[in-house]
C-alpha cells in the first residue's frame, strides 16, 4: 500500500522519520508544486541508498564530477573505457586509473545523497509517493546512508529556513544600501555570491528579482541577504512579532467508579 | 439514572457522525446544516453543533456519545463538550493526510482541556489510500504508548473495539479494583 500525501501536510522530516523508525524499503517520490522539479529516493531498511533528481539516475562518473571528485573530461575518458556502463565498472575503471580510491567513490556517493536531500528541505508543498519495496536499478551504486544524521541536520535547515523567513518575510522588496553603515569594511569579505547580489542593488529590482536574475532559490537569496543584512550593509524589513496565545486552564476530572467502568464494559461487549 | 460520556473528535469529514451511529441504539441525534463554505465538494452536511447518540448499560445507567463540530470555526463547542468526559476518541481519516496535522492540533487542544485518557482511531482502514496505524502514529508525531487503532467507523464491531480499548485504559488508571480480563 503506498503512502500519498502532500509535503505541506506532512513535511520531509515527517516522512524521513517514519521511513527510519518504521525500517522501511521502497522508493519516496516526491513531485514539487514550485517547479523545483522532482526527487526520488530508494530507501532499504530504513537507510537512504540511492537519489535520483528529475527522473534521471545519475551514473557515478556524474556523481563524482558533481562532487568535485573528478573533472568532466576525466569523467568522460573514463566512461569512453566503460563497456556495459554499470557503475560497478566504472568505479572500477576509475580505481584502476589511479584517479580515485574505493573511500573517496564511497565519501562522493554519501555526499551526493546527502546534499540531494538537503535541497528537498527547502520543498515546501509537492505531492509525495511512497512505493514499498521498490529498489532502485540494479546497475546503479548504491550506499547506505543513516537517515538519523541527516533528519538532525535536515531540522537544523528548516529552522533556519523558518528563521530566514522571519529575519526576511517579503521578498518583493528592493534592498537599499545602508548609508553610514557601522562596520568596518575592512573585516568583511564577502562571498562571490554575496557580490553577485550587490550589483544587482537599487531601487527597482526587488530581492525576488535579484534571485531570478541568479537563478538562486529563495532559501540561498535569504542566506545571502540575511548575511549582508548582518554585516550592516543593506537594510531590509522587518517582519511584525505574533502574539503568543494562552493555553486554556485543565478542568478536573470527574470521579467515576470502577464498578461503573466494568458495567459500561460488560455491555459494549454483547453489542 | 446515571449517565457517563465519551467524547468523539477529530477532523471535519474524518468519520465522528458515522462512528457514533453504528454503536447508538437511539437514531443518532444530529444538528446538522447544509454547508456553505468550499468544504461543501466534500460533504454535502456537516456537524456544525454535535452529534448525540446513546448506549443503554442497564436501568441505572446510560453511556452517551458526543461527537463534536469538525469545522473549525466551530472549536468554542469543544470545551463545553469535553466537560465531565471519561475520555475520548480522536478520528483520523487515515487516507486524507492534509488532516494529519489539524488532528493533532485536536488533541492537543483536548489534552489541554483534561487529563482523560483518549485512543487515536485510524479511520476509514477500508480506503486503499488509508495509511497503517503505525506509520500514522509517527507522522502524528505521537509517543509510543498512545494507543492508534485500525477503525471502520461504519461497522459497528470496528467502533465497539475502539471503544472498549478506550475503556480499558480508563479502568487501568482507575483506583482500588482488580482489571478483568481483555475478552472480547
Amino acid at each position: 500500500m503506498a503512502l500519498k500525501g502532500n509535503l505541506k501536510d506532512v513535511g520531509l522530516n515527517q516522512l524521513l522519520n517514519l521511513i527510519y523508525l518504521a525500517h522501511k524499503t521502497g522508493a519516496l517520490t516526491i513531485q514539487s508544486d514550485n517547479g523545483q522539479g522532482t526527487a526520488r529516493l530508494y530507501f532499504k531498511e530504513g537507510k537512504l541508498i540511492q537519489a535520483m533528481m528529475d527522473g534521471q539516475t545519475s551514473r557515478l562518473t556524474d556523481i563524482m564530477v558533481k562532487v568535485g571528485k573528478l573533472t568532466p573530461d576525466q569523467a568522460a575518458a573514463i566512461r569512453a573505457r566503460s563497456k556495459v556502463d554499470t557503475d560497478k565498472e566504472l568505479g572500477l575503471l576509475m580505481i584502476q586509473s589511479g584517479t580515485l580510491n574505493q573511500n573517496d567513490i564511497v565519501q562522493g556517493v554519501k555526499n551526493y545523497l546527502l546534499e540531494s536531500v538537503y535541497q528537498l528541505f527547502t520543498w515546501r508543498s509537492g505531492m509525495f509517493r511512497f512505493d514499498p519495496n521498490i529498489l532502485p536499478p540494479e546497475e546503479r551504486i548504491t550506499v547506505a546512508v543513516s537517515l538519523d544524521h541527516l533528519i538532525m541536520e535536515g531540522s537544523r535547515r528548516v529552522q533556519e529556513w523558518e528563521q530566514l523567513r522571519d529575519e526576511l518575510p517579503d521578498l518583493d522588496v528592493p534592498l537599499k544600501f545602508v548609508e553610514r553603515p557601522d562596520t568596518n569594511l575592512r573585516n568583511i569579505n564577502l562571498s562571490v555570491e554575496q557580490w553577485k547580489v550587490i550589483s544587482f542593488i537599487n531601487a527597482k529590482n526587488t530581492i525576488r528579482q535579484i534571485a531570478n536574475f541568479l537563478k538562486v532559490d529563495e532559501y540561498q537569496i535569504r542566506r545571502i541577504v540575511y548575511g549582508l543584512h548582518k554585516a550592516g550593509l543593506v537594510e531590509v524589513l522587518q517582519p511584525a512579532t505574533p502574539m503568543p496565545t494562552t493555553p486554556l486552564p485543565p478542568p478536573a476530572p470527574p470521579p467515576v467508579g470502577r464498578s461503573v467502568l466494568l458495567r459500561v464494559i460488560d455491555r459494549l461487549r454483547k453489542i | 439514572m446515571q449517565t457517563v460520556k465519551m467524547v468523539v473528535t477529530g477532523p471535519f469529514s474524518s468519520g465522528k457522525t458515522s462512528f457514533i451511529g453504528s454503536v447508538s441504539e437511539i437514531p443518532v441525534v444530529r444538528t446538522e446544516r447544509k454547508i456553505t463554505d468550499h468544504t461543501r465538494s466534500l460533504k454535502e452536511q456537516t456537524t456544525v453543533a454535535m452529534d448525540f447518540g446513546r448506549i443503554t448499560i442497564d436501568k441505572d445507567l446510560a453511556l452517551y456519545l458526543f461527537g463534536t463540530p469538525g469545522q473549525k470555526r466551530f472549536d468554542f463547542m469543544w470545551e463545553i463538550l469535553s466537560e465531565g468526559m471519561l475520555g475520548f476518541v480522536v478520528l483520523v481519516d487515515s487516507a486524507r493526510p492534509e488532516t494529519f496535522r489539524e488532528a493533532r492540533r485536536i488533541l492537543d487542544t483536548f489534552r489541554s482541556y483534561s487529563n482523560t485518557p483518549f485512543v487515536i482511531g485510524a479511520n476509514k482502514q477500508d480506503d486503499e489510500d488509508a495509511w497503517p496505524p503505525e506509520d500514522l502514529k509517527i507522522a502524528l508525531g505521537l509517543d509510543q504508548d498512545t494507543r492508534v487503532l485500525p477503525c471502520v467507523a461504519t461497522d459497528k464491531e470496528s467502533v465497539r473495539n475502539i471503544l472498549l480499548e478506550l475503556l480499558y485504559i480508563i479502568l487501568e488508571q482507575a483506583p482500588d479494583e482488580p482489571t478483568p480480563s481483555r475478552k472480547k
